[in-house]
């Protein structure tokens, strides 16, 4: 620890007084055109000027935004005290994926966003003081793991390794309970690994993510696909409980003409390839992507900036949003618009595709024909209703589009499932305080119950299901 | 790893047939369904539909054509390497019932794919006509075994080199015109070759499946890089298919989304060339 760091203790300033440090990041016309990671993460010195920024309030606020209810005043105390491994001991007493957290959650309207300094100044950066626990414990930190119990005997299979299924899976292991995780895709994570881009969550940290859960003990089956390879039933022969949490999985289409066209992609598509396959690395992996010149993504949300901030670094000139919304109702965390304007991605807003244009002989989109809306009453959703200008059909040239307007229920798991109560769209009824199903040891959360949603959301429904089966599995159903 | 436990080259060396060791699949495994396949680490997952199985040994059988990189790398592993994921059985197996006459037609290695699907239809108990068609004689597979999977076997070759002397399309056609009472007909090969056989089939009436071959990524449906258009609608062959009904499937469209990568492929295929064979090599695929 340094001498600096101890200053502050002994004279007790006024906190307040530091502003939130800035993790320093990579230029933008830099990393427009990489697929490093942007921000740099905190120096030691910078995380524990941050950490005194916190109040350490004695009722913290910030803990009862956290959907997985981490001690955060605890392990940012560790922090400020210079015991980072105190800090990542915390964390993972609550969260099996600090690093993944610290860097995707929406703390702004989570931790941060209860934080009571954040009434007056800038909130305490919660997230960007997990980050800094779990990758200084991923470069310098001993090789240490959490306390685990006494080995229960029971068997539980996890389906799906997205972040309800790692959640589930670190909650019970630590509980004594053997666990086995069941992955479809050939790498571990879900939608970490396949949907979130690098240069936000390097898929190094994902690997080394589930690499703790199988040092604590978990197995990881990957290429599995449950429905399929194996079914749910067959699961429930050899574990005691079964959990599912799939993800949502099924891409959605604009269903307008011309989606056929060589260059329209899903965002699920579109950021596989990139990331699972690293397309972005042909021909030195073997599977291909179209590197367009003027890419358009359709969708305001989270995914839709990963996809257009991608197009860009796969070699893009211009790389739209068309959304049919303005500004101020795009679903995406303000970090990552604000992220993807900085880095040139161009908002074409209160815009909604028609149909696709392309050549026929060769089957390459080469453009797209809008029409602009305007806002009117609210809708459902509360936020207000675009509605199309008559006559104001414009078009605009592209050869690559990217459709990011969200994702269904894949019946691939749950049709091959008897017993299981499926909604009107599909998703798994569960309840949402247990994640209790309606078929007898299956438990299920995340997307696959809720429909497409966050990563840290994802979590919290692993929370509550893996305290439900340690219950089940200790105490019966 | 999955083991490659026997290997056989085929069609003077341009396809390949691999016994490969996946119990689980093979256990589960119908006629019909496919599984994808990924030689490496920075390989492609390649969607191959099976050409076989033998669940007592845990064996399952793909065969393919050596087209570009990827099957180039899968014909460059031996007995006793493996495939690093052999992910499956995927899709929808092929819907077995009885129907009386049945009509068979495989084109190139598509044949691979109809052998156990033409077997399926013999053994619960349909008349089974088989119509085979290559290129060239030296092309042709699995001859012996489509015999004896079916009751009665017509071989054509483009090149009159063998058997009849034209399309495949002929001999259905002449199936059809002597056997009026033919009730389904399966026709997997090229796409040229499924979209001819299907308006033929449409001319006579005769119900008729297809198995379609788009570009996939992963096979479950996440992705929506399989969609083809069957009856007007936006399907995912990956886990609606693969298997059609032909007279619903719009070939066109098909044709052109396999195009997608014709130029990446074609830098991907070169640069393994260069890597793997020598200079001036005089091989086949390097001239």
């Amino acid at each position: 620890m340094s001498e600096e760091v101890k200053a502050p203790e002994e004279k007790a300033p006024k906190r307040e007084k530091i502003p939130r440090q800035k993790m320093p990041e990579q230029k933008a016309e830099v990393r427009r055109k990489n697929f490093e990671e942007v921000p740099f993460g905190y120096t030691p010195e910078l995380a524990q000027k941050e950490a005194e920024r916190c109040l350490q309030c004695k009722d913290p606020r910030c803990k009862q935004g956290c959907p997985v209810e981490i001690d955060i005043p605890a392990f940012i105390k560790f922090i400020k005290e210079g015991d980072f491994e105190g800090a990542i001991r915390k964390l993972w007493e609550k969260n099996s994926l600090p690093a993944v957290c610290g860097r995707v959650c929406p703390q702004e309207v989570q931790c941060e966003g209860l934080c009571i300094i954040g009434k007056k100044d800038e909130p305490v950066a919660v997230g960007n003081l997990e980050r800094f626990a779990a990758d200084y414990q991923r470069a310098h930190g001993r090789d240490i793991l959490p306390p685990k119990a006494e080995p229960t005997g029971k068997k539980v299979a996890v389906v799906g390794s997205g972040p309800s299924g790692l959640t589930v899976a670190g909650d019970l292991i630590l509980k004594g309970h053997e666990v086995t995780i069941f992955e479809a895709l050939h790498a571990p994570g879900g939608v970490l690994i396949y949907g979130i881009p690098e240069f936000r969550l390097p898929k190094a940290i994902v690997a080394q993510e589930c690499n703790y859960l199988e040092r604590l003990g978990g197995k990881i089956e990957v290429s599995t696909v449950v429905g399929r390879s194996e079914t749910v039933d067959e699961l429930l022969a050899k574990f005691d409980a079964v959990y599912l949490g799939v993800g949502a999985g099924l891409p959605i289409f604009l269903k307008v003409p011309g989606e056929h066209y060589i260059g329209v992609y899903s965002a699920n598509e579109y950021l596989t390839r990139s990331n699972l396959m690293k397309a972005y690395e042909f021909p030195t992996y073997d599977t291909p992507i179209v590197r367009g010149k003027t890419v358009a993504t359709f969708g305001g949300g989270n995914v839709a900036m990963d996809s257009a901030r991608t197009a860009l670094r796969l070699g893009a000139d211009h790389s739209y949003i068309i959304y049919r919304r303005s500004r101020a109702e795009l679903p995406a965390r303000e970090a990552e618009i604000h992220h993807a304007e900085e880095e040139g991605v161009e908002f074409l807003l209160l815009t909604n595709p028609v149909r696709f244009l392309g050549d026929d002989a060769t089957g390459r989109l080469t453009g797209v024909e809008c029409l602009r809306q305007e806002l009117g009453e609210p809708d459902a959703s509360g936020r207000r209703r675009p509605v199309p200008i008559p006559g104001s059909e414009f078009q605009v040239e592209i050869d690559t589009a990217v459709i990011s307007i969200g994702a269904g229920a894949n019946p691939l798991l749950t049709k091959s499932t008897p017993g299981l109560a499926l909604n009107k769209w599909g998703y798994i009824v569960a309840d949402p305080k247990t994640g209790k199903t309606m078929k007898p040891r299956v438990w299920a959360g995340g997307d696959i119950v809720t429909g497409a949603a966050t990563v840290i959301l994802a979590m919290g429904a692993g929370r509550l299901a893996s305290n439900s089966i340690h219950d089940y599995l200790t105490m019966g159903w | 790893m999955f083991e490659i436990v026997e290997r056989q080259e085929m069609a003077q060396g341009t396809v390949v047939s691999n016994w490969v060791k996946a119990p689980k699949i093979a256990a589960k495994a119908k006629p019909g369904q496919f599984v994808i396949l990924r030689a490496n680490e920075k390989g492609e997952r390649i969607p191959l539909t099976m050409a076989g199985t033998d669940p007592g040994k845990g064996l399952i059988n793909i065969i393919y054509q050596v087209v570009g990189k990827s099957t180039a790398l899968f014909a460059t592993l031996k007995v006793g390497d493996g495939y690093l994921d052999v992910i499956g059985p995927l899709g929808q197996p092929t819907h077995l019932e009885k129907v009386g006459k049945v009509v068979c037609v495989g084109g190139g290695t598509g044949v691979a794919v109809l052998h156990p699907i033409t077997r399926g239809l013999k053994e619960i108990g349909n008349h089974v006509f088989a119509v085979i068609g290559a290129r060239t004689k030296d092309l042709l597979i699995l001859e012996d075994q489509m015999r004896a999977a079916s009751h009665e076997l017509l071989v054509c070759t483009d090149d009159g080199s063998y058997g009849h002397h034209g399309f495949v399309t002929d001999m259905l056609k002449k199936v059809l015109t002597e056997n009026k009472d033919v009730g389904l007909a399966v026709c997997i090969g090229p796409v040229p070759m499924m979209k001819f056989c299907c308006k033929m089939t449409k001319e006579f009436g005769v119900k008729t499946l297809v198995s379609l071959n788009p570009i996939m990524v992963d096979g479950t449906g996440m992705c929506g890089c399989c969609r083809v258009k069957a009856g007007g609608q936006m399907k995912f062959a990956c886990v609606d298919g693969p298997e059609f009904d032909g007279h619903e499937v719009d070939f066109e469209e098909l044709t052109l989304r396999l195009r997608s990568y014709l130029e990446l492929e074609k830098v991907s295929y070169d640069l393994f060339k260069k890597e793997t064979h020598p200079e001036g090599c005089a091989c086949e695929c390097c001239s």
